[in-house]
């Protein structure tokens, strides 16, 4: 059943490697939402994201982004999502300026439309000195950057993150955090695992906690720290003990 | 309870970690080297997978039978050669060595860049507490023990069937083999340190690489180039053994020829020959071991520095297919490094085309030996390109998630192959129209299918990898590697023989489909 206004959702979501990564996941995310998904390290959370990105075709289940089923349909999912993975890939011989032309190339964005939102990102996310400087000598986080800008040039629906703020400086990663603040303001649905939990605790609207492939938690802070008996509690010990008592139950 | 005696490690020294050998020494620094080395190859020969070392036992077997014979094919004319020899033995001997030289040379100077732009374990040992210069002189005695190993190995054969057939004298030609790796070592370490202190550690990788694919071509097309000015052929050996060469060269006696006397078991000049390589050797150890660490650092902040300023001149209308190729193109055209190692092979068509230039209205004959070479080559350059498009993503995700259909994003990329092909080889397909249209429509066919064969097997056994892995692409797949070459092979034996008007083209031009049908069967990936 398609729950309305929701932009991710996945109903028993299966892949297996030589384990179960992700074991019949249920998830949905709704419109305009920031959400965060937690879960100890091979929780299944990046082979989820990836899975819902198009990077790997699950073994079973079903994905649906904005209504568009994923897995029939996806050029048409891929259009109104971006992607931005915790290893910034970008062409180091490449400057931020052309990069951003070949992703507005790639989603066969307007020339000129594509061409101001380029400046606009380049000039929130700091990059404006850099603009048109090769980027094989860009520090990481420089580097991630112009990956975020890429994944907003085309002005997506759906923004999915894998750890973006991994190895960031503070700066950087304030400047991330506001730029993915603004975007949910504006209507936006942004996704994002992350082992940062006080980012979680000060971004999210809502929580998903995996573990062992599966979604063992959900909801807002306060709705986490009730399940978990913790009310007075900060994230890091609802999420501990909640993931603590679904190891216990496994 | 410290950490140390909670986890046991005080009751274990690092004279027990590596052996019998004492930390910090140079037999230390050795074992560690040589224990890399060692694994670095065996993953090398077996692409990674364990269970296949008797498979390469096997193989290289059989190679070294099929060495031997083909050797034998090729020196047993000089078996005869007595430890007088005259002037022809000497100069086809010493050519010989000298072209092999300058092979190892060029290895050796690969060798050497590589070491000092990999960081891979510098910032660990020169954050260490031992004396770097040993690591460093180890290092270079490594390297050009693999030279020397490398050159054995190669000359093995050609030793063996002389002192087979010729007797214990030719023993001396291992004495040469080890000097020639000694020496290709040491001008090379020599020669890389030059360039990084005269032209600076951002410059000298690429300088490297081209000078060191210049050393490898240089004497093979200077000696080409000789044949085809003074005896209108190709044939290298033809122009070793005539008269023009052998009034220029120095007399009997010249020291010049010592090496050819050595090999040909003079054991007084090998005594020699052999000292003074080994001596070159040591002092370039001993010279540049020193500052090997300090070069290595400077090489290491390359990757810090900033990049070139590109001008602006805002965004073009593109669709994602020609988005795709555009990228393509661009990123080939700034990497000077991947271009040099991508085209240097053409440095291999400036004997062809000289002699497609000494050609003209001398009939066709050149053609069968042109359209071939045209052929390989195109193979080839198609083989590294369509890597480098299909498998050499730097941005994979990116790419991926892009709204369009996989089979668009390889068509753009396979388009972009060709594009470059067709770049390269138009000029040559215009100058061979001149001659001939046939020969030229034979090369343009023979291009055409080495491209797309070349093509075709690299993208069924695709596997991602950044670009900066193109120089191990080869050990990806073992079987798209010999694919890739053989196909090449057959299709420029096939345009050889339709150049020649026989119909037995229509033999390796089956063999190249089949080696397609074999690969396509084989692939990983099916689409």
């Amino acid at each position: 059943m398609t729950v309305p206004c929701s932009a991710l959702e996945i109903r028993d979501l299966v892949k297996r490697f030589d384990r179960p990564a992700v074991d019949g996941l249920d998830l949905t995310v709704r419109k305009g939402e920031f959400y965060t998904l937690l879960g100890p390290n091979g929780a299944g959370k990046t082979t989820t994201l990836r899975m819902v990105a198009g990077l790997l075709r699950p073994d079973a289940g079903a994905i649906r982004i904005s209504g568009i089923d994923a897995l029939e349909d996806p050029v048409a999912a891929k259009r109104i999502m971006a992607w931005v993975s915790d290893e910034p890939m970008i062409y180091d011989k490449l400057t931020p300026y052309e990069y951003l032309e070949f992703v507005a190339g790639l989603w066969g964005l307007d020339t000129a439309a594509a061409e101001a939102s380029a400046r606009d990102l380049i000039g929130w996310l700091g990059l404006a000195p850099h603009a048109h400087e090769r980027c094989e000598g860009f520090s990481k986080g420089m580097r991630q950057k112009v990956a975020l800008a890429g994944a907003l040039v085309h002005d997506p629906r759906v923004i999915i993150l894998d750890e973006p703020l991994t190895g960031l400086d503070a700066g950087s990663a304030r400047q991330v955090k506001t730029v993915l603040r603004e975007r949910v303001a504006a209507g936006g649905t942004v996704i994002m695992t992350t082992h940062i939990l006080e980012v979680a605790e000060r971004m999210a609207d809502r929580v998903g906690i995996i573990a062992g492939g599966r979604l063992i938690a959900e909801g807002t802070l306060d709705e986490l720290k009730l399940r978990a008996g913790k009310n007075h509690a900060n994230l890091e010990d609802t999420f501990l003990t909640l993931v603590a008592e679904q190891a216990v139950a496994a | 309870m410290t950490f140390h005696a909670a986890h046991g490690l005080g009751r274990r020294t690092g004279a027990h970690l590596a052996g019998t050998c004492a930390a910090g020494t140079l037999p230390w620094f050795a074992r560690h080297e040589f224990r890399l080395a060692w694994r670095d190859w065996l993953s090398m020969m077996t692409a990674g997978r364990r269970g296949r070392e008797r498979i390469v036992a096997i193989l290289i077997a059989l190679f070294v039978v099929f060495a031997h014979l083909l050797a034998y094919y090729f020196v047993a004319r000089y078996v005869d050669v007595g430890t007088e020899p005259d002037k022809p033995a000497l100069v086809v001997i010493t050519g010989t060595a000298l072209l092999s030289w300058s092979l190892l040379t060029s290895q050796a100077m690969e060798s050497v860049t590589r070491a000092f732009y990999a960081r891979s374990d510098f910032e660990l040992i020169l954050s260490s507490p031992v004396a770097v210069r040993k690591l460093f002189a180890v290092r270079i005695g490594a390297m050009a023990l693999s030279i020397i190993l490398m050159a054995t190995l190669l000359g093995a054969p050609l030793v063996n069937v002389l002192v087979l057939r010729g007797g214990a004298r030719w023993l001396g030609a291992y004495g040469v083999v080890i000097a020639m790796g000694a020496t290709a070592a040491a001008f090379a370490v020599a020669l890389t340190v030059a360039l990084f202190r005269t032209i600076g550690p951002k410059r000298t990788r690429l300088v490297a690489q081209i000078v060191a694919a210049v050393i490898a071509a240089l004497f093979i097309i200077g000696l080409q180039v000789a044949a085809i000015l003074s005896q209108g052929t190709l044939s290298r050996m033809v122009f070793l053994e005539s008269d023009t060469l052998l009034a220029l060269v120095p007399d009997i006696d010249s020291l010049v020829w010592w090496p050819a006397r050595a090999a040909l078991g003079d054991l007084t000049v090998l005594a020699v020959v052999l000292g003074t390589s080994l001596a070159l050797l040591g002092a370039a150890i001993l010279v540049f071991s020193g500052r090997f660490g300090e070069h290595a650092v400077a090489a290491a902040g390359v990757a810090q520095m900033g990049g070139r300023p590109a001008r602006s001149s805002g965004f073009r209308r593109a669709s994602p297919m020609r988005a795709l190729r555009v990228k393509e193109w661009i990123l080939l055209r700034r990497d000077p490094w991947l271009v040099s190692q991508t085209l240097m092979q053409l440095l291999y068509l400036l004997p062809p085309a000289l002699l497609l230039w000494r050609s003209y209205g001398e009939g066709t004959g050149a053609l069968v030996v042109l359209v071939p070479v045209l052929v390989m080559a195109a193979g080839q350059l198609a083989g590294g390109l369509a890597w480098l498009a299909i498998s050499g993503e730097d941005a994979p995700d990116l790419v991926a998630t892009a709204p369009i259909l996989a089979g668009s994003i390889v068509r753009a990329k396979v388009e972009a192959v060709l594009g470059c092909i067709a770049v390269v080889f138009a000029p040559f397909l215009v100058a061979l129209a001149l001659l001939s249209l046939y020969g030229a429509a034979l090369a343009a066919l023979g291009i055409l299918a080495a491209t797309a064969s070349a093509t075709g097997i690299q993208f069924w056994f695709r596997k991602q990898a950044t670009r900066r892995y193109f120089r191990h692409r080869q050990t990806a797949s073992r079987f798209a590697t010999f694919a890739e070459a053989f196909s090449s092979i057959s299709w420029a034996a096939a345009a050889a023989l339709a150049t020649g008007g026989s119909a037995f083209a229509l033999f390796p031009a089956a063999i190249a489909v089949g080696i397609l049908f074999a690969a396509r069967a084989m692939s990983p990936h099916k689409l």
